[in-house]
Formats: structure tokens, sequence, C-alpha cells
């Protein structure tokens, strides 16, 4: 039985294999309405999530099937102590397939040791996020056509950005991509990231704290929030803040089919001035996170 | 100095020196009802000086913990006085409850009965990492 855990967990030849699958689905969605009757997807979200929640249960009614769960720890048996794992064997007793999010790292991995179902992880911690790696996969696969010889701008939170960090593992196993890491010195990406991913796969990077000067390069914008508490003292977070969000200004000398994208939620790093830009990617990638959700549920099913 | 030979029992031999306590403590070895002896900084030809510990019972050592902390010993088997086995250890691929996860977001850090285990991810740098939270032990 297969889970996702983290993308590592997939294959490049599966990632395109489910790619493919979102792309047929978009294309034909009656094809799918009906895959998944009489299956049951427990979505067990043990912190809120809004977009992650109702994009899962989208796509399992999308595809016809049905949804079980909770929404916040809280209404769960969690708060009675409950471990993950007698959860996930309870949970196996009553659906097809899991979708966990926890605020604790490595709680899917551990729900999927336990379950007799494939378990999903819907974002753990500060640790992986796999179904919106494959969200930003699909996204530049539409929007670019490929996966390699792109020059990827992230920008912003690269410390602590788990998106970021899980995109960039992704890509690194494409060619020709160049890194553009834009942050300030606070929030650059970390160490272990440049070492173990960025220079073992011999990934070309630079890092600067300029948006609008690394800006014309970019075939794809990664914007990311800056947060008011990631900074040591207010004074750095006013002088710094405004270099990092996103304007129609700043976007002067970008390509014109340059690829702006984003996680969500925003807060203010993109202005909202950009979102009619024909450029801005963010609430199409939130779309292909509903449509290769769909994907990943049928191929963990194992339904043609 | 001397110190007597033993007949049957395990010698833990070329451990780096300053680690012998470490083991001591991680094998739990004070907590054996027999001889052992504690020798640090023993002359050696390859490694200068080094530590050994010899154990005059014939036990089972746990080799992953053995492993973890200094994968360069080597163990001899004695009996009747004699070497019959000289076991080299090495770094094992994984360790079952020998070091904890000191992140505070890991899930094994609320849920106590979850086993602590850390797998080899980097052999030539000797990185273990949590199975749960991938964080590198330190």
């Amino acid at each position: 039985m297969r889970h996702l855990i983290g993308i590592n967990d997939l294959s490049s030849a599966e990632i395109d294999e489910l790619i493919a699958v979102a792309l047929d689905i978009i294309d034909n969605p009656k094809k799918y309405s009906e895959k998944c009757r009489g299956k049951k997807l427990a979505t067990l979200f043990f912190e809120p999530s809004t977009r992650t929640r109702l994009s899962f249960e989208a796509a399992m009614y999308e595809l016809g099937g049905n949804v079980l769960g909770f929404s916040e720890a809280n209404s769960s048996s969690a708060a009675k102590g409950e471990s993950v794992a007698d959860t996930a064997k309870m949970i196996s007793c009553y659906a097809d397939i899991i979708a966990m999010r926890h605020p604790k790292e490595g709680a899917p991995l551990v729900a999927s040791m336990n379950a007799s179902i494939p378990v999903v992880n819907a974002g753990d911690g500060g640790h992986n996020h796999p179904t919106q790696t494959l969200a930003d996969l699909l996204t530049i696969k539409r929007k670019k056509g490929r996966f390699d010889n792109l020059t990827v701008g992230f920008c912003g939170d690269l410390k602590f950005g788990r998106t970021v960090h899980s995109l960039i593992e992704a890509l690194s196993r494409y060619t020709g991509i160049k890194l553009v890491l834009i942050s300030p010195e606070e929030l650059k990406l970390p160490d272990y990231i440049k070492n173990d991913v960025i220079k073992k796969h011999g990934m070309d990077y630079i890092e600067t704290n300029d948006l609008v000067e690394a800006m014309p390069n970019l075939d794809i914008l990664y914007m990311t929030r800056v947060q008011k508490e990631r900074f040591f003292n207010e004074e750095d977070y006013l002088r710094l803040k405004d270099s990092y969000i996103l304007t129609p200004s700043k976007l002067t000398n970008a390509k014109d089919d340059l690829c702006i994208m984003h996680p969500l939620p925003r807060v203010n790093e993109i202005s909202v001035s950009v979102d009619n830009d024909p450029r801005a990617c963010y609430f199409v990638q939130a779309l292909n996170g509903k449509y290769m959700r769909m994907a990943l549920i049928l191929k963990l099913l194992g339904i043609e | 100095m001397r110190i007597d030979a033993i007949k049957n029992g395990l010698v833990i031999d070329h451990i780096t020196a300053g680690k012998a306590m470490e083991i001591v403590g991680l094998l739990k070895l004070e907590e054996l009802d027999c001889p052992i002896a504690i020798i640090k900084n023993a002359p050696s030809k390859r490694l200068g000086k080094k530590d050994i510990i010899k154990i005059d019972a014939d036990i089972e050592l746990n080799t992953e913990i053995l492993g973890y902390i200094d994968p360069d010993v080597t163990v001899n088997v004695i009996k009747n006085g004699e070497i019959v086995e000289k076991k080299h250890i090495a770094l094992p691929e994984t360790l079952n409850n020998v070091i904890a996860c000191k992140n505070p977001r890991c899930i094994s850090s609320c849920e106590q009965e979850l086993p602590q285990i850390f797998k080899l991810t980097d052999r030539e740098n000797r990185v273990y990492r949590c199975l749960y939270c991938e964080t590198k032990a330190k």
C-alpha cells in the first residue's frame, strides 16, 4: 500500500504520471466524476486549514466519493489523549483513504505506519506538505510546459517556508534549474537545504536581497510572506517589509511570461493590484491543488 | 600499569580516547555484576592513545549503541583466555531507542510510547536523522 508523506516518496515518473492524470481531469472532468463512488476520504485536521482541507474535500466530491472527518483537534478524540497510531487504526475501519494535517512533525508518518489504508500528509508542522508541492509543479507545467531550464526566484521568508524547501527539493531532479534566492539576511535559506539539496545536486543558485534587481531574469517568481514575528526587532521588520511586497511597479522589468506563484494565504506580500496581471498564477495554483489531489487519490486507491 | 587478562569475556578495544565512559553509561555496564576494567589513554600505535574496556563475563553487547558512539572499535571475544573472535563494529543503519529526538515539534516529543528511531542518512559524515521529523541528531 502506498502513502504520500514527503515529495520524495514519489519518483519523477510518478510525478509525471500524476500530472498527466490531472491534465486529463481538467480536459475531461465528466470521465472522472464517478471514479470514487462508494469511497470515503477521512480528513483528519488536527489544526485548522481552509485551503488544504477544502481542496481535499472538493477533490473527493468531484470524483464522486464522500468525505468524513474533523477540522480541529478539539473536536476529535485527540482531545481525550488518543494517540495518532490509535486514531489511524480506528479511521482505517471507516474510510478508504486519509488526508492528515497535524501540528507535530512526523505525525502523518506515524499514522501511515499504523493505518491499513493510504495516508496523505496534508501538512505536518514546518516539515512536509507534499500536496502543495504537487500543486506547484502542476502550475509550473501548465504555465511553462516544462520543469527544466527555468530560472526560479524564491522571495521572502526562505528560512521557515516549508513550501519553498519542498519545491526546491522537487526541482532538484531536473536539469538547467537556476535558483534566485531573494530574502533579507535574517530569513535566508538554511544551510542544510543549500548543502543537502542545492549543492548536492549541483544546482545553480545566487542569493540576493534585491527583488527588483533579480526580476528581469526570472521565469517563475515564488512569493512567500515575511512575517513580523520572525524578526528580532520591529525596526528591522519595518525597514525590510516593503522590499518584499510585490507591486505592479516592481514588475515593470519582469518577463512577459513570468509566472507569479504563492502558496497562499496571502496577507500583504502581493499587492491586490497585481491580481489582474495575467502573470499572477496564485489562484490558479490553488485550483491546480485540487486537480493534483484528485489524481493522487486515484493513484493511492489504485483506481485507473 | 598492569591489568590481569580475562578468562571468559569481552574486550572492547580501539575506543577513541575519552569515549570509554560514554560507552559505559549508554551500555549500562555499571549495572553488571562482574569485574569491569576501564582503561583510559592507553598507548596505541594506530591512534596515539585509546581507551579499552574489559568485561569479565560473556555478555551480549548492544552493537547498535557501540557502533553509534564509536564505529571504529573492535570487540574481542575471549574464551579460556584466548581471543576466539574479533568483531569489527560498523556504523548502524538504524538506532532504536538509543538517542532521543530533541525537536520539540516532533511527534515523538509528545507521544512518549513511540520508539525513538534514527536512520543513518549520510554515512560519510555520520549523520543520523529522526525517522519522524528528519531532524539531525546532535
